[in-house]
């Protein structure tokens, strides 16, 4: 849907193409069209792609972007599950690929510099020999970027022990809304005065484009070990986590997989995974020595207690590898068994998993639809895959209403909507399940502090609807149909 | 009807009289750099907190929070200070749920109390820091105040995970949850953090909670010169072992230490009686891992270095010791002068012209070196004569300005009144106090919360 007249496209184009050269712009439906989708299941198309190569070149392209009163989106790899790097409304989406160096790495203070464009494995490749890594590690870090990350404050397995990206990132240069570029935080971190780089993670592109970030770089741990446990039901697995948690066990991972997930999952990967059981726990512990040593007997103990089939430790990096590989692609592997699926984000305390599960499954039931469940098991971050086929009538639609009701349940159990994959697009309209007008009218008053005009990333996060005070009938997401 | 009567005769309407006050005995108890407010609210849930502040914003009063009032002298002096908010009245563990590891909890409780409601199931937050028993968990948060264990647990804003909070609308608000992992919304909680009271009035904190280990143990290396003691910091981080605490002592700030212990009657570590610099290490874990760590330190020490590994009694009076570090700086004398220095690595040269300024200024100067990059300096006066103040003021500045040229970043924590400093209370202005200014004035537009309290229009 285009928003802008064609004069002003093409005045803007012309400046665009004067500025970056018009390599690094695109404007033609079909190259545009790649441009309208991420991982998830909603879609907004740009009217226009630039690339700039430098923090400098992104504020002239905002300035100029304002000049013309068109709206920006920030995008990385385009891999976020939420519809953050989306242009909902259309306009000018500002794509960081090419801002790609790792600017400096600094290993005696554990610190890598990088522009937004640096692919998040890409940092750990750079420092993995000298026995550091980056250590939020979304399943897509393969091509996802760390701007994405920070826009999105992503997670990842190992977020359990570790935190996610909010808790690895000490400083950030950023270009506001009007152009101007600022730095916050500073590169040891504890930077004075209110913490500005807390905010900004996570504030998925409403307040600011980031174009170089200060990451921690972690020391890779003595010893890690792998245990895969295989359950015969899901209540055993999920009690299973219930109780490493309350022992005060902290594996780095621990990640679950329902059992006709496994199936698919093992057709594709060939992991190693059980084709015959209700659900498996990957669990992951790292440490000294006589810590990880202690940690697989504790963890042993727990599984058998709770009648794991099986617990099968991997017996080197090979097998250990593999194993992630299976959890770290299975959302791939979901193309086996529908033409689709919606993957939700949703969060619980964690001493609800076994309920939680239950309810799921029933909704899925209800529905009549495939719901697979692949998730962070060891922080409660649930991602049900609701499968659906979006040429059947009502399919999606169906599945949406599914999706809906796991995410009220989740809030209903003390628990957010999102806990990795951002709010974006796509549950905006879920948010006053959570936040009560208050809340909305001081998170406004943030985001107009830096986005008045709400040039920068329009649609996200708050609900369209006007007033916030009960849920309204939800903008339906704009379906995609696989060709 | 005076002013003050009158006030408080509002405030009396709003809350009842009994949680009210403007007798100057009372009032005396909650000074800001001995400035009074003109009444002390004291409500007992957040629904009176968010009227206190309406209240104040119509009648164009400025308020500030207060819980066991252990830091208020950390930051400037309010501009204006109508009325001390006493959040101790708000003091419930709200709700706990250990197989969960989270909690939720009023403001106003105190630290202490938490915790050992905490420690019944074997669990703690990882908050090491002094004024216990009367810090509160708000006020813990709002002062940013360092915990001793962050090496290996990281700072609050690791594991507070969630907020409810009054703006200054005289809205309640919340932000995060009671989840360990939430991106839902903006993080305003995290702003809360070292905000002094200037965004908005805490009234309840989530935290994530962590189970208490089974033991620890330390080791103290005591150095002739800060070269040495810097270099055997070092080694001890290249073993790449999980420390709960790696600090470097100054002599000075050790022999304050080696008196507060001889002040509880507790044994005096010999480290501290070689009058050097000390090597702190600390670590814990089951006792496998605890005697690991320990035989690896060991293996570290150099042949004829004095050096010393405690455990049990001796271990835990250290450790306490440790994590009331910053109250000993501050509460040294009224004449100091303290500066929370971040830098990744400050070097032997910038220690001995700290060194330098102080012998040439005449004032004694107590140094933390924390690990992370936190460092903690307090430099002292003899007394409060304009001399000594001018001595102080000038020690300051030099320091700062040596700060500045390696890059350092510095907060100046407290600072006697009648000093005066070139910088502000967060150093030289960034491009990023503009943004703060920004934050500031969406989460309080009418400046009701401790104006004047943070420096640069905060």
């Amino acid at each position: 849907m285009s928003q802008l007249s064609a004069a002003t496209k093409s005045s803007l184009l012309a400046e665009l193409t004067g500025l970056l050269g018009a390599e690094n712009v695109l404007c033609e439906r079909s190259d545009l069209l790649l441009y309208e989708f991420d991982g998830s299941v909603v879609k907004g198309q740009p009217e226009l792609v630039a690339f700039p190569r430098t923090t400098e070149e992104v504020s002239r392209v905002v300035k100029l972007a304002n000049k013309f009163q068109v709206p920006i989106v920030g995008r990385g790899a385009g891999t976020g599950l939420s519809g953050g790097a989306l242009a909902r409304s259309g306009g000018l989406m500002i794509v960081f690929a090419r801002m790609n160096r790792i600017l400096e790495i600094d290993l005696e203070n554990r610190r890598a510099v990088v522009q937004p464009g640096v692919v998040n494995l890409d940092i750990t490749k750079a420092v993995e020999q000298a026995g550091f890594y980056y250590a939020p590690d979304p399943s897509s870090q393969k091509s996802c970027t760390i701007g994405g990350n920070v826009s999105e404050n992503s997670g990842g397995p190992h977020t359990l022990a570790y935190g996610i990206t909010t808790n690895h990132v000490t400083a950030l240069e950023l270009v506001l809304p009007d152009g101007e570029i600022v730095r916050i935080g500073s590169k040891q971190g504890d930077a004075p005065g209110y913490d500005l780089c807390g905010l900004f993670v996570g504030s998925e592109g409403t307040l600011a484009l980031v174009t170089e970030i200060t990451v921690k770089l972690s020391r890779k741990a003595e010893a890690v070990k792998t245990l895969l446990a295989i359950y015969e039901t899901v209540e055993d697995a999920s009690q299973t986590v219930v109780d490493i948690t309350a022992r005060g066990i902290t594996p780095a991972a621990c990640e679950m997989i329902d059992g006709w997930t496994l199936i698919a999952i093992e057709d594709y990967i060939h992991a190693g995974f059980p084709r015959d059981s209700a659900a498996i726990l990957l669990i992951e512990v790292e440490g000294l020595r006589e810590s990880v040593a202690e940690q697989v007997t504790a963890i042993e103990e727990v599984c058998n207690l709770h009648h794991a089939r099986e617990v099968r430790v991997a017996k080197d990096d090979r097998e250990r590898e593999l194993l992630w590989k299976g959890r770290k692609n299975a959302f791939g592997a979901m193309g086996r068994l529908a033409p689709a699926n919606y993957v939700l984000d949703g969060v619980i305390p964690r001493s609800k998993l076994p309920q939680a599960l239950r309810r799921i499954q029933e909704i899925g039931q209800r529905h009549g639809l495939g719901i697979g469940n692949i998730f962070h098991a060891g922080d409660g971050n649930l991602h049900p895959l609701v499968l659906y086929d979006p040429r059947k009538p009502h399919d999606f639609e169906t599945a949406i209403q599914a999706a809906e009701e796991i995410i009220r349940y989740c809030v209903e159990l003390g628990g957010t909507l999102t806990g990795e994959h951002g709010v974006g697009m796509e549950k905006s309209e879920l948010m006053p399940l959570l936040f009560t007008d208050a809340d909305f009218d001081l998170m406004r008053r943030i985001h107009d502090a830096f986005n008045p005009s709400s040039s920068l990333n329009p649609g996200k996060i708050f609900p369209l609807s006007k007033g916030c005070g009960e849920i309204r009938t939800r903008s339906k997401p704009q379906q995609v149909v696989p060709s | 009807m005076t002013p003050t009567a009158n006030l408080a005769h509002q405030l009396e309407g709003l809350l009842g009289a009994a949680q009210v006050t403007t007798a100057s005995e009372e009032l005396s108890r909650y000074p800001v750099h001995g400035v009074l407010p003109t009444a002390v609210a004291r409500p007992t849930n957040s629904q009176e907190v968010a009227e206190i502040v309406r209240f104040a914003l119509t009648e164009k009063l400025s308020v500030l929070p207060t819980g066991g009032r252990s830091k208020l002298n950390i930051g400037k002096p309010p501009e204006r200070y109508d009325i001390a908010i006493d959040m101790t009245g708000l003091h419930q563990l709200v709700h706990y749920d250990p197989g969960d590891l989270t909690l939720s909890a009023d403001a106003g409780m105190t630290l202490q109390s938490l915790q050992e409601q905490l420690a019944e199931k074997r669990q703690f937050i990882p908050l090491s820091v002094p004024f216990l028993p009367q810090t509160t968990i708000g006020g813990t948060i709002a002062s940013g105040i360092d915990s001793s264990i962050r090496l290996l647990y990281g700072t609050a804003r690791d594991f507070l995970i969630g907020a409810e909070f009054v703006d200054g609308k005289g809205a309640i608000c919340k932000s995060g949850g009671r989840v360990v992992k939430n991106v839902t919304g903006y993080d305003l909680h995290k702003l809360l953090i070292g905000s002094l009271g200037t965004l908005s009035v805490i009234t309840r904190l989530n935290f994530r909670t962590y189970p208490l280990a089974e033991s620890s143990a330390s080791h103290l290396a005591a150095f002739r010169s800060a070269a040495e003691a810097l270099e055997f910091r070092a080694s001890l981080e290249k073993l790449g072992l999980p420390f709960s605490n790696l600090e470097i002592l100054n002599p000075e700030f050790a022999s304050t230490f080696a008196q507060a212990l001889r002040k509880e009657n507790a044994v005096v570590p010999s480290a501290f009686g070689r009058e050097g610099w000390i090597v702190y290490s600390n670590w814990e874990g089951n006792s496998s891992v605890v005697s690991r760590i320990r035989t690896d330190v060991e293996n570290s020490q150099r042949q004829g270095q004095f050096a010393q590994s405690l455990d049990g009694s001796q271990d835990r009076a250290l450790r306490e010791l440790f994590r009331v570090a910053f109250a000993l700086l501050y509460g040294t004398s009224p004449h100091s002068a303290i500066l929370r220095i971040v830098h990744h690595r400050i070097s032997n040269d910038v220690l001995e012209k700290v060194h330098e300024i102080a012998l040439k200024e005449n004032l004694v100067h107590r140094l933390l070196l924390r690990p992370v990059g936190v460092s903690y300096l307090a430099l002292t006066a003899g007394n409060d004569s304009p001399n000594s103040n001018e001595s102080l003021s000038r020690g300051i500045n030099a320091t700062t300005v040596e700060l500045l040229q390696i890059g350092a970043t510095y907060s100046i924590l407290q600072a006697p009144k009648h000093v005066t400093t070139d910088g502000n209370l967060w150093g030289p202005q960034g491009s990023d106090t503009s943004l703060m200014q920004r934050v500031k004035h969406a989460f309080d537009p009418n400046n009701v919360f401790a104006p004047g309290r943070l420096a640069g229009g905060f």
